[in-house]
């Protein structure tokens, strides 16, 4: 097992060098650089600019210094914050977007999880037509019109929570931000399980045990074994969709994440 | 912090209605929060660049001069000041009271340091040009002189002098931009680029700072050692960045936020109606424009230049379009400026549009376009916002009237701007310029024909520059605005520029909030203002 852990950490670096080389490179001839601004500066102080950050040396070698730095866990001053390196903003932003997004991850996974299940039970019922609803509404509204919508009815409206801000994590300032990272993706969820208990139910193995009698408790048990394998899928590209923290999000509730 | 944030409370839903109850005659509040349009990239005034860093730096520094909350310049660490009769020599006094936010006596070797350091040209500042009236300042920042030429003394620890290279009227000025601010010498020669930080900032104005949160705030506290501490009514400050306008007006609404310092521009009209006084709008140093590129035919020919700005109806534009943020513009100065008279304007404001529309056909006519003649296109180039997008569009239907058919190019900011910088030819492009002191001569050198990155159409008239050259060296203020009146208009009847737009400053500013006034310079600095809890 260690053995497969370390084969995939190794082939992994490969894959990063590629990446980092050809966002090198796509940024470098990308037309603007980080010193363009509404208003030019004079050739003198971007000519002085750019020596400081190092980027009049020929590409091959900013490429090279950005290798070595990077090798070191240095990635480079941020040209944005200035005050901080890139690895700072990284350990500051990061614990913000995690726990924002893990608040979501599970949220969503239960309600995901719980709604497609109770869908699926009773086919048609009213339980499950709301969920069909929901979950196209949840799907077809974009975030950032979702937030706006919690911010007036929550905020200004029933004055229940505030509208945005971190304040240390306080738990008041969590709720609508992770109330609209999770809706979407519980939407998601939700039809996937519905749709794959809804298969498994039919599977024979499953008829079987209901012409035998058991209870139904149990068989939904055993059918949602089998028809969680394509949500416990999706997880993982939604685990890291969420916890890496969401820019329209992090933007519209004023939250210092990675976004 | 001793008042609850409003927000915290009203989470306790049980505790609501006793929270709503407070009492009447008004306690001054702990904490301003204050929205302001980005972070700092940087708390280093010597690095700094931006409208929404300058606010920050203002209160956390104080520079020889400063500005009051009607964005008059006031005394700032100096207390006086005497310029010698060439105007060439300013000796200020600094006042004795005047301390860092540790208890050090702010010295005249403190201005040295600061300013020997913003013009190194090690530090790569970006707006060191500022600073360029004093003599040798040039000079050092292009490594061409050692940095010991820079004529900046310290005779004694309570008094500067600064020799310009020529007489500068504005200069007063100068000293109160973020340029001009000093650093502790000390703090910055022990942690170089990390001064910055919290625990390190040792800072000389009204208020020091005490944290900073990436994407979330700057928090100041007042300075005790600040000369004016006693008059300083605001504990602490917090500066919000607003990247999401929409988004902040919903926080402000349910009180998170006590002041926005931009709105957007679009919801004019449906702010105006929820907040009616609160929206406050002020005049600003901005400069909306088309300029044209002078070496593209037929864009040399001023009639063509000419027509084109005839039928640009500006009141649609800056009422309709803009919401009234933005004002009509006949001039490239805005009104208002300092050492100046009111800008002159170009023809045809008052005149009837089917007027002006006629005159404009008669002069494409005679350059040649027209019915029985050529068809004009233009290429218009601007960067894409949706202000900037529909004022386009506008602006192409108006010039559809005269049968000139319009296409556009539009690129995102930085690659608008890094086009324009390079000289590439264009035909028609949108530009703005955001001034940096109230002066006339900060919006026409503009125009000058030896300016290489400021005038992408290349406009060069000898007669312009001369007057220009002329204006700067004249001492005598009135002459001097003669002959700036004189370059301006010359710049409107040559028009390489069709002015378009002033802009405005526009906020939003809680009824709890007193002494905020706008200004030309677009100055708040916190330790004028009051707030109630």
């Amino acid at each position: 097992m260690i053995g497969f852990i370390l084969r995939r950490l190794l082939q992994a670096i490969p894959t990063l060098l590629a990446v980092v080389t050809v966002s090198f490179f796509l940024i470098r001839l990308a037309p603007g650089g980080p010193f363009d601004l509404e208003r030019p500066l004079s050739p003198a102080a971007l000519a002085q600019l750019r020596r400081t950050y190092g980027l009049d040396q020929p590409l091959v070698l900013q490429y090279l210094h950005y290798l070595a730095a990077l090798a070191q866990g240095d990635f480079g001053p941020s040209f944005s914050f200035r005050d901080l390196s890139v690895a700072e903003l990284l350990g500051r932003g990061l614990p913000v977007s995690m726990t924002v997004g893990g608040l979501a991850l599970v949220l969503a996974t239960g309600l995901g999880l719980g709604l497609g299940t109770g869908a699926a039970l009773r086919p048609g019922g009213i339980l499950d037509r709301a969920v069909g609803f929901g979950a196209g509404l949840g799907l077809a509204v974009p975030t950032f019109v979702v937030a706006p919508l919690l911010q007036i009815a929550f905020g200004l409206v029933l004055r229940w929570l505030p509208l945005g801000g971190w304040e240390g994590g306080a738990p008041s300032h969590l709720v609508l931000p992770v109330l609209t990272l999770a809706l979407p993706q519980a939407a998601i969820l939700a039809r996937l399980t519905r749709a794959s208990l809804r298969e498994t139910l039919d599977l024979p193995h499953i008829r079987t045990q209901r012409a035998m009698g058991l209870p139904a408790r149990r068989i939904t048990r055993h059918a949602l074994r089998g028809a969680l394998l394509p949500v416990v899928a999706i997880l993982g590209s939604t685990a890291a969709a969420l916890l890496t923290g969401s820019v329209v999000v992090e933007t519209l509730f004023g939250l210092p994440g990675l976004g | 912090m001793t008042a609850p944030d409003p927000a915290r409370r009203r989470c306790l839903a049980g505790l609501a209605a006793t929270a709503l109850v407070r009492p009447a005659g008004a306690a001054p509040a702990a904490l301003y929060r204050r929205g302001n349009d980005a972070d700092p990239g940087t708390l280093d005034p010597h690095r700094a660049s931006t409208v929404a860093e300058a606010h920050i730096l203002r209160d956390l520094y104080e520079g020889l001069l400063t500005d009051d909350n009607e964005g008059r310049i006031i005394p700032g660490v100096a207390e006086a000041w005497t310029v010698s009769q060439d105007g060439l020599t300013y000796t200020f006094r600094l006042r004795a009271t005047a301390r860092w936010s540790n208890g050090d006596p702010v010295v005249a070797d403190d201005f040295v340091f600061a300013l020997s350091r913003i013009l190194d040209p090690g530090l790569g500042a970006k707006y060191a040009e500022v600073l360029y009236p004093i003599r040798g300042a040039r000079a050092v920042n292009r490594g061409e002189a050692p940095p010991d030429s820079l004529a900046v003394t310290a005779p004694s620890p309570g008094i500067l002098v600064i020799v310009l290279a020529q007489p500068t009227p504005y200069f007063l000025e100068l000293l109160t931009h973020f340029v001009a601010l000093p650093v502790h010498p000390a703090t910055v020669r022990r942690w170089g680029d990390a001064f910055t930080r919290p625990e390190n900032l040792v800072s000389n104005g009204a208020y020091r700072l005490r944290e900073t949160i990436p994407n979330d705030r700057v928090v100041l506290d007042r300075n005790p050692h600040f000369h004016a501490a006693g008059d300083v009514a605001i504990p602490s400050v917090a500066f919000l960045p607003t990247p999401d306008l929409a988004s902040a007006v919903r926080r402000y609404a349910g009180g998170e936020i006590d002041s926005l310092a931009d709105l957007p521009g679009d919801q004019m009209a449906s702010l105006r109606r929820r907040f009616g006084g609160q929206v406050v709008l002020g005049p600003s140093l901005g400069l909306y424009a088309l300029a044209f590129d002078l070496r593209m035919p037929p864009f040399d020919d001023v009639r063509v230049r000419r027509a084109l700005s005839l039928v640009i109806d500006r009141e649609f534009l800056a009422e309709r379009l803009w919401g009234g943020t933005m004002r009509p513009a006949y001039s490239l100065c805005p009104p208002g400026l300092d050492r100046y008279r009111a800008p002159p304007e170009l023809a045809g404001r008052d005149a009837l549009p089917i007027d002006r529309e006629d005159e404009a056909r008669a002069l494409l006519a005679a350059a040649g376009y027209g019915p029985g003649g050529k068809a004009l296109t233009v290429d218009y180039r601007f960067n894409t916002s949706d202000n900037n997008r529909n004022t386009a569009v506008a602006i192409a239907e108006m010039w559809r009237g005269l049968g000139v058919a319009t296409r556009f190019t539009y690129t995102d900011a930085k690659t608008h701007f890094a086009y324009l910088r390079d000289g590439r030819p264009f035909a028609v492009a949108r530009i703005s310029w955001v001034a940096d002191y109230a002066d006339p001569q900060n919006f026409l050198f503009l125009l000058q024909g030896d300016n290489d990155t400021l005038n992408p159409g290349h406009y060069a008239n000898p007669a312009y520059d001369a007057l220009m050259r002329e204006a700067a060296a004249e001492t005598d203020s009135v002459r001097r605005a003669d002959l700036l009146f004189r370059a301006e208009t010359l710049a409107l009847t040559d028009l390489p520029w069709i002015p378009v737009m002033h802009t405005r400053s526009k906020a939003l500013v809680s009824p709890r909030l007193s002494g905020y006034r706008p200004n030309l310079r677009n100055v708040a600095l916190t330790r004028f203002l009051r707030l109630e809890a």
